[in-house]
């Protein structure tokens, strides 16, 4: 009975960890399988939509889900304009300047925000309703750690969903497969970048907000978590929704267990599995060959 | 038929081909600068023997991101594998000697990398940066877990290096040893990069860079070259990492850390990569513009580096030397005939 | 006219020479004033200048500059260039600063080289005093918290087993081994250590936490780097209901450190710390200090441990500077601080003459909410409590061999 305590417990706690690494990666992959860019900045946005969040909900009192709708327009929004602006000059370039780019508007992003707000974590006051511990049966757990496991499910049906049956999301996968043949069937690819990038922005933002009461929120957060993104999205495969969900939800559940069992080595040994998992499956464990 | 008298052999391009290796007149300049630094600024050395290092570094990288365009984030790893080596070796009181010491450092280094090199180079684009990034993760871990042999967060301090030949002392408060020896390694590990980069061997590695598929094509054993050139690499990270132990008598793990291996990446893009000379370019516009802007406001240090940034990687891809290189284009232009 | 010119060379005059009366101090800084540590480097040095501005007759006829210089990070690699620049190019009187321990660690042979005072002010490794016989500390010792919570916790608050959760660096080791060494001397038993990542990045908490609460011990003690760790450390206690499950969250004062304190609300509620310094000390000297404080940087503010060490660091130099009447050679200096006794916020406080490390009290609070805001309730003391690590030669605190 103790035993299906302590496994029902470690794997809600490192579900509800993956989720939240899934809600942020998920749109990094799709704009990196569909263009091909290397976006170092992503966790910029992540940081940026949770300052938005946070900050709303202080000083215009709004609650926490209009806040977090607010959050991920309005960073939508700010990468749509700094997609058509900066970074489509960048589609065809080499991956070291992609690299540069990112990396210096993600120190941007810190420096300002820094200067703006300042360099110590954004407390962020989660509403009465998730707070606390909730009955559910077999054990007793974190209320808002339930909560993100229902919307990352609900956000993963949703994404598949509409990848699935909406013409948009046909001409997403089609552009990820094989941009060229998309192309010459005359999809516009531009317009299809910016929507695709906005909307892996916003989700990133909001994955920030979702995020903070695990991860907190202050400037560094988006060089601090950049490599566990990027880790999910490799062993994901670039451009799989479900592939990245799958591994958002390993390396969560694996850091999770990880932690609580043999706390001296955790993060060595997500490096360790990473390592094993690419050279394995250079194209994620999802992932294709794409042309 | 002897071959000297092709026709082609005074063909400009044949020419500038035969001739790529001859020293150009500039090229000492950056040593005498050096040089007369020591004695112009003798209480700025520790600052001085911190840039040589740096550049020496910055080096290391161009050869296998200039010259074999391996987009590589992990170069630390083999910095603070040879930074360790001395460390260890010294703190146990096994090894102290400091040329002998930079060799090993060397060694265990391109053992790394050839190691890494071997399994990792069989990738390319974002995989091939996650996996160099994560190797050096995983040394950084280990060497925290390591504690006892590493020192852990705190390092090992206080390490005892044995005088220079035998006569000259490290002396922490007035680096003047520790200056001119880092000079002295940095130049012929200089010579040494310079020389491979302009033999048959460094030829093709441009070849590989610029269309790998011609390459194989042409029969050159690609893998073999790049894993290479990757361990070579890596030795002579390795040595700037077991100078910098040496001459800071301290070793912790910073030196295998992700801000390292970024800040190297970004002074060698700045300077101008595939140049040589883009290192000393780039760590000495670093070093000022970190030193001047962080005293305006300290967060006006990383906005500023960021915009840089920004605008090298949209207009000026081939950093300051690139520019330097387009200036010169247009002052020895062709001018229309009056 | 003349006699206007006259009157107004000898004014001049009168100025120069008074001016030139005043005898100038060098204080060479070195502290993180930009990057992850610049908000304590700025505790540190405000606590220095308001010494300075709060005790003007004790600080006359002399003039004490501060020479400030960045370290970054706490790499080391920086702070070594930064005292030896203060040493040689702008030879200081005496050096001051260090937040990070690995910065006092790697500055130690170029301290020694430079034969100058140093005075530590935050920086907490216990052994960090013995690498430089020219180290004199103001702040404290890892050991002096955790060692006497050990203590403590066997004897006011009787409980029997512990959980010890630390930041896998050395801070988070020496007070693990502090408080293990002194809660089992007395009867108590630690029945797990669990490192809980780095001084990084703030990790997630919880599975650490989880295992804790799982283990069901009387105590939780916990040790995380002053910041942004202990809010998340707060925020998981109350998240995982440890406190309803009767597990007390114990640790020392870098938990609830004042400037964080506030902004953690009702969740601080019931921790309990063991601490040298809260701003809500009852003493003379603390409601100054705290008064002062608030006037010069604003009623929103307040000061906490490492201002503190600041304020007492500067209150040492000064008084080297007074008694060597300005001319600051080492051997007399570290003569008249070694037993120096001061009359700080946090009580009277001396500097050990045999370890050059500091002796203070320890006081035992428990976060309570008063009057709207939350308070720290003193519920016990220790006197005169000195670092134990090297009163009893544990490890490294052995003293160095000659």
């Amino acid at each position: 009975m103790i035993f299906g305590v302590d496994v029902a417990s470690m794997l809600l706690g490192g579900v509800a960890a993956g989720m939240v690494l899934f809600i942020v990666s998920v749109g990094l992959s799709v704009t990196m399988g569909l263009m091909g860019f290397v976006n170092l900045a992503h966790g910029g946005f992540a940081m940026l939509g949770g300052y938005v969040i946070a900050l709303t909900m202080k000083y215009w009192g709004l609650g926490f889900v209009p806040a977090l709708l607010v959050g991920f327009v309005a960073i939508a929004a700010l990468s749509a304009v700094l997609e058509r602006l900066l970074y489509s000059r960048l589609y065809r370039a080499a991956e070291l300047d992609q690299v540069l780019f990112t990396i210096g508007l993600v120190l941007m992003m810190i420096a300002s925000v820094t200067v703006l707000v300042g360099p110590e974590n954004q407390p962020l006051a989660l509403p009465a309703f998730l707070r606390g511990q909730i009955n559910l049966g077999i054990v007793q757990y974190r209320t808002y750690s339930v909560a993100l496991i229902v919307v990352g499910i609900l956000i993963v049906t949703g994404l598949w969903l509409a990848f699935d049956r909406t013409r948009t999301g046909a001409q997403i996968r089609a552009a990820v497969d094989n941009r060229r043949m998309a192309e010459s069937l005359g999809i516009n690819i531009g317009r299809l970048f910016t929507l695709t990038f906005a909307f892996g922005s916003g989700m990133a933002a909001l994955g920030g907000g979702l995020g903070a009461e695990f991860l907190g929120l202050d400037p560094q957060y988006a060089l601090k978590y950049l490599v566990y993104f990027l880790i999910v999205v490799a062993v994901g495969g670039l451009g799989r929704v479900t592939g990245v969900f799958y591994a958002a939800l390993l390396i969560g559940v694996l850091d999770f267990t990880l932690k609580k069992y043999l706390p001296q080595g955790g993060t060595a040994f997500i490096y360790a599995l990473t390592i094993l998992l690419l050279l394995w499956r250079p194209h994620g464990l999802f992932g294709a060959k794409t042309t | 038929m002897t071959p000297t008298e092709s026709p082609w052999a005074d063909h400009p391009a044949a020419v500038a081909l035969a001739g790529r290796h001859r020293l150009r007149a500039w090229e000492p300049i950056p040593w005498i600068l050096a040089l007369a630094f020591y004695f112009v600024f003798p209480k700025y050395l520790g600052f001085g023997t911190e840039l040589l290092i740096t550049i020496l570094f910055a080096v290391s990288l161009d050869l296998v991101l200039g010259y074999a365009g391996i987009v590589t984030l992990g170069q630390a790893a083999f910095f603070g594998a040879g930074a360790y080596t001395v460390g260890i070796l010294a703190k146990r009181g096994i090894w102290n000697e400091p040329i002998t010491g930079l060799v090993l450092a060397a060694a265990v280094a391109a053992a790394i990398g050839l190691g890494s090199g071997l399994v990792l180079l069989r990738t390319g684009g974002l995989t091939l940066l996650m996996l160099t990034l994560c190797t050096m993760a995983l040394l950084e871990e280990a060497a925290n877990l390591a504690h006892d042999y590493t020192g852990g967060f705190d390092g090992l301090d206080s390490l005892p290096i044995a005088p220079l030949l035998g006569r000259f002392e490290f002396n922490p408060l007035y680096p003047t040893t520790q200056y001119l020896y880092v000079l002295a390694v940095l130049f012929v590990c200089f010579v040494f990069v310079r020389t491979l980069v302009y033999s048959p061997f460094g030829q093709s590695l441009t070849g590989i860079r610029e269309n790998t598929l011609r390459m194989h094509a042409v029969g050159a054993p690609v893998r073999g070259r790049l894993v290479l050139c990757y361990a070579l690499s890596a030795a002579i990270a390795g040595v700037a990492g077991g100078i910098w132990a040496q001459a800071n008598a301290y070793v912790n793990l910073g030196t295998l850390g992700l801000d390292r291996a970024a800040t190297v990446l970004i002074i060698l893009v700045l300077g101008g990569y595939g140049r040589l000379y883009g290192a000393f370019v780039g760590a000495i516009a670093y070093m000022a513009l970190s030193h001047f802007l962080s005293k305006l406001y300290p967060t006006a240090w990383q906005l500023g580096l960021g915009l840089l940034l920004v605008v090298i990687a949209l207009f000026a891809r081939n950093g300051i030397l690139g520019i330097a290189e387009l200036g010169v284009r247009w002052l020895r232009r062709p001018r229309p005939m009056p | 006219m003349i006699k206007r010119v006259i009157a107004i060379a000898a004014a001049a005059l009168a100025l120069g020479v008074t001016t030139a009366r005043a005898q100038e101090v060098k204080v060479g800084v070195a502290l993180p004033y930009t990057g992850i540590g610049a908000e304590f480097a700025q505790l540190v040095d405000r606590g220095m200048e308001l010494y300075l501005k709060l005790n003007p007759d004790k600080v006359k006829p002399y003039k004490f500059t501060l020479i400030r210089r960045d370290v970054k990070d706490p790499s080391g690699a920086n702070a070594k260039i930064a005292v030896q620049e203060l040493l040689t190019q702008d030879n200081v009187d005496v050096l001051a600063g260090w937040i990070y321990s690995p910065n006092a660690i790697a500055s130690a042979p170029i301290v020694s080289a430079g034969k100058k005072l140093a005075v530590i002010m935050n920086a907490g490794t216990a052994h960090i005093t013995n690498l430089s016989p020219y180290y004199v500390r103001t702040s404290f010792s890892m050991w002096h918290a955790g060692y006497a919570l050990g203590e403590a916790s066997a004897k006011v608050l009787n409980a029997k087993t512990a959980v010890v959760g630390y930041t896998d660096f050395p801070p988070g080791k020496d007070s693990l081994a502090a408080f293990k060494r002194s809660f089992e001397a007395n009867g108590g038993k630690v029945i797990d250590e669990i490192p809980m990542g780095g001084a990084g990045a703030v990790p997630d908490f919880t599975p650490f936490f989880q295992r804790a609460k799982d283990k069901k011990p009387d105590l939780f003690f916990v040790f995380v780097p002053a910041g942004d760790h202990a809010a998340a450390v707060v925020k998981t206690y109350a998240a995982l209901g440890m406190r309803d499950a009767g597990i007390k969250l114990i640790g020392p004062g870098d938990i609830t450190q004042d400037t964080k304190l506030q902004a953690m609300g009702s969740a601080a509620v019931g921790l309990i710390t063991m601490h040298h310094y809260h701003a809500d000390l009852d003493n003379p000297e603390n409601k100054r200090f705290v008064e002062a404080w608030k006037k010069e940087y604003g009623p929103n503010t307040t000061p906490d441990f490492m201002a503190v060490g600041g304020y007492d660091g500067m209150a040492a130099i000064v008084h080297v500077a007074q008694v060597l009447k300005g001319k600051i050679e080492i051997e007399p200096a570290l003569d008249a601080l070694k037993g120096w006794k001061f009359a700080s916020p946090r009580g009277p406080i001396m500097i050990d003459p045999v370890t050059r490390d500091i002796v203070m009290n320890e006081y035992l609070s428990e976060a309570v909410m008063k009057d709207g805001r939350v308070y720290q309730k003193v519920i016990g003391k220790i006197d005169g409590v000195k670092d134990a690590c090297k009163e009893q030669k544990i490890g490294p605190c052995a003293p160095p061999a000659k």
